[in-house]
């Protein structure tokens, strides 16, 4: 008996981004707000940071809740029904669930179910990685139309007396709809990881602390107002080491975006905005300088009103920037995700 | 090889593009924080770009030791020797 021959998914030549849709929570915390919790200044700042003011959500708004909205909107200007989603990925690291996902529950709220749902895990770099996954369903065959969204709630993981990060984070989700498309619309991926500097960017704790703590394993000679204050000292919050972190932001991945130009074929020249992961206005501008990218080339700071959202930080960006700037659709941006792993992902893609 | 005075004309030349200091006022005695009033930021933005300048490589950990612009160019012309 001859073998029967397999049939294998088709392909689809092109993908692109087909709408772009934000929830920025509703608490305003101003530098005034951060100078009472450390010894700093608005001026201060605003010209280490470029940052005026960060979204947060209150206690009631999970990250489930704003990646909900961001994905209606989404859904709604791609034009596609949530039941035609092949796929829904949430990238985050503010998920307080190890398992189960947070897509997972998303793709059941927005009628998306039964589509496979999963988490990525890639920090600041979780939106393009993302748009790669997405971009690769799509090609492959395996999905018509993938959900990628980027949400965070960062003030869940912040100890908002150190000095290093906390100061610079936001809440909020951005969400895209990726589809085929009949001509070339996402650029290949440039992306990859540097585990060597692990430590670069992280939690100051892991689980195994807390649970090692609560089940008794204290210090019995702590008194119970210290024994409270280590506990709580212990709920795992973000780090940076900022000196390692800009060098390697502003001199690394000024490259990987360049290799990102090249990997499309198009040049700083072609491209009508330039949309790097929110981290830092110094970086941003750093990047730009390195890229020499033309006058003509509008770059996203939506960082001055949002602060740092990690994984929501581009989509939050590229929605302001077309919303404010509507003549850009259909033009080229260049778009790199960067953050802690390290991890990085960049492409060119078109507007929606 | 650069010389100690091509070395200090190249980063004051670095400082004066980042900062906006007259490179004169970059002499090897000046404090880069305390006399340049330069931040942590902008410090690294300068290290960056002397590495690629005079292709040497400046380690984090070094970074804090280099407290005046005369560390830096010893620095500089010690990695390149």
């Amino acid at each position: 008996m001859s073998t029967p021959t397999l049939k294998q998914a088709p392909l689809n030549e092109n993908t692109r981004v087909m709408g772009v849709g934000a929830y920025r929570p509703d608490v305003i915390v101003t530098n005034e707000d951060v100078c009472q919790w450390i010894d700093s200044s608005d001026e201060w700042i605003r010209q280490r940071t470029g940052i005026i003011t960060r979204h947060r959500a209150p206690a009631d708004v999970s990250v489930i809740d704003m990646a909900e909205g961001a994905s209606r909107e989404a859904l709604q200007k791609a034009g596609v029904e949530a039941s035609e989603l092949g796929a829904v990925i949430v990238s985050t690291v503010t998920h307080p669930y190890a398992t189960p996902s947070a897509a997972a529950s998303l793709a059941d709220r927005l009628g998306a179910t039964p589509a496979p749902a999963f988490d990525i895990s890639a920090a600041c770099a979780g939106y393009c990685y993302g748009i790669a996954q997405a971009d690769a369903l799509v090609r492959s065959g395996a999905a018509k139309y993938v959900l990628v969204v980027g949400a965070e709630k960062l003030s869940d993981v912040i100890d908002n007396t150190e000095r290093t990060i906390s100061f610079l984070l936001g809440d909020g989700a951005g969400a895209v709809v990726i589809g085929p498309s009949d001509t070339p619309g996402i650029g290949p991926s440039v992306w990859g990881s540097d585990g060597s500097k692990w430590d670069a960017i992280g939690m100051t704790h892991s689980m195994l602390d807390i649970r090692d703590f609560a089940a008794g394993k204290r210090d019995s000679a702590l008194s119970e107002g210290e024994a409270a204050a280590t506990e709580a000292a212990l709920w795992p919050t973000l780090r940076q080491d900022g000196q390692t972190v800009f060098r390697w932001a502003v001199w690394e991945m000024a490259k990987m975006a360049q290799q990102a130009l090249d990997a499309a074929g198009v040049t700083a020249e072609d491209l009508a905005a330039f949309i790097p992961h929110q981290a830092n206005m110094r970086i941003i501008d750093e990047m730009a300088k390195k890229l020499k990218l033309p006058e003509s080339v509008k770059i996203a700071r939506d960082i001055a009103e949002a602060g740092n959202t990690s994984a929501a930080s581009i989509p939050l960006a590229t929605h302001r920037l077309l919303q404010e700037n509507p003549e850009l659709s259909g033009g080229l941006a260049l778009q790199i995700g960067f953050g802690a792993g390290l991890v990085f992902g960049a492409q060119v893609i078109v507007l929606p | 090889m650069a010389s100690n005075e091509e070395i200090l004309a190249g980063l004051a030349e670095i400082v004066n593009e980042e900062t906006g200091l007259a490179p004169e006022a970059v002499e090897l005695d000046k404090s880069f924080t305390e006399d340049l009033d330069i931040d942590s930021i902008s410090m690294m933005t300068i290290v960056v770009n002397a590495e690629e300048k005079f292709g040497v490589r400046i380690p984090d950990e070094e970074v804090k030791n280099l407290k005046t612009v005369g560390d830096a160019v010893s620095f500089i012309a010690n990695a390149q020797a």
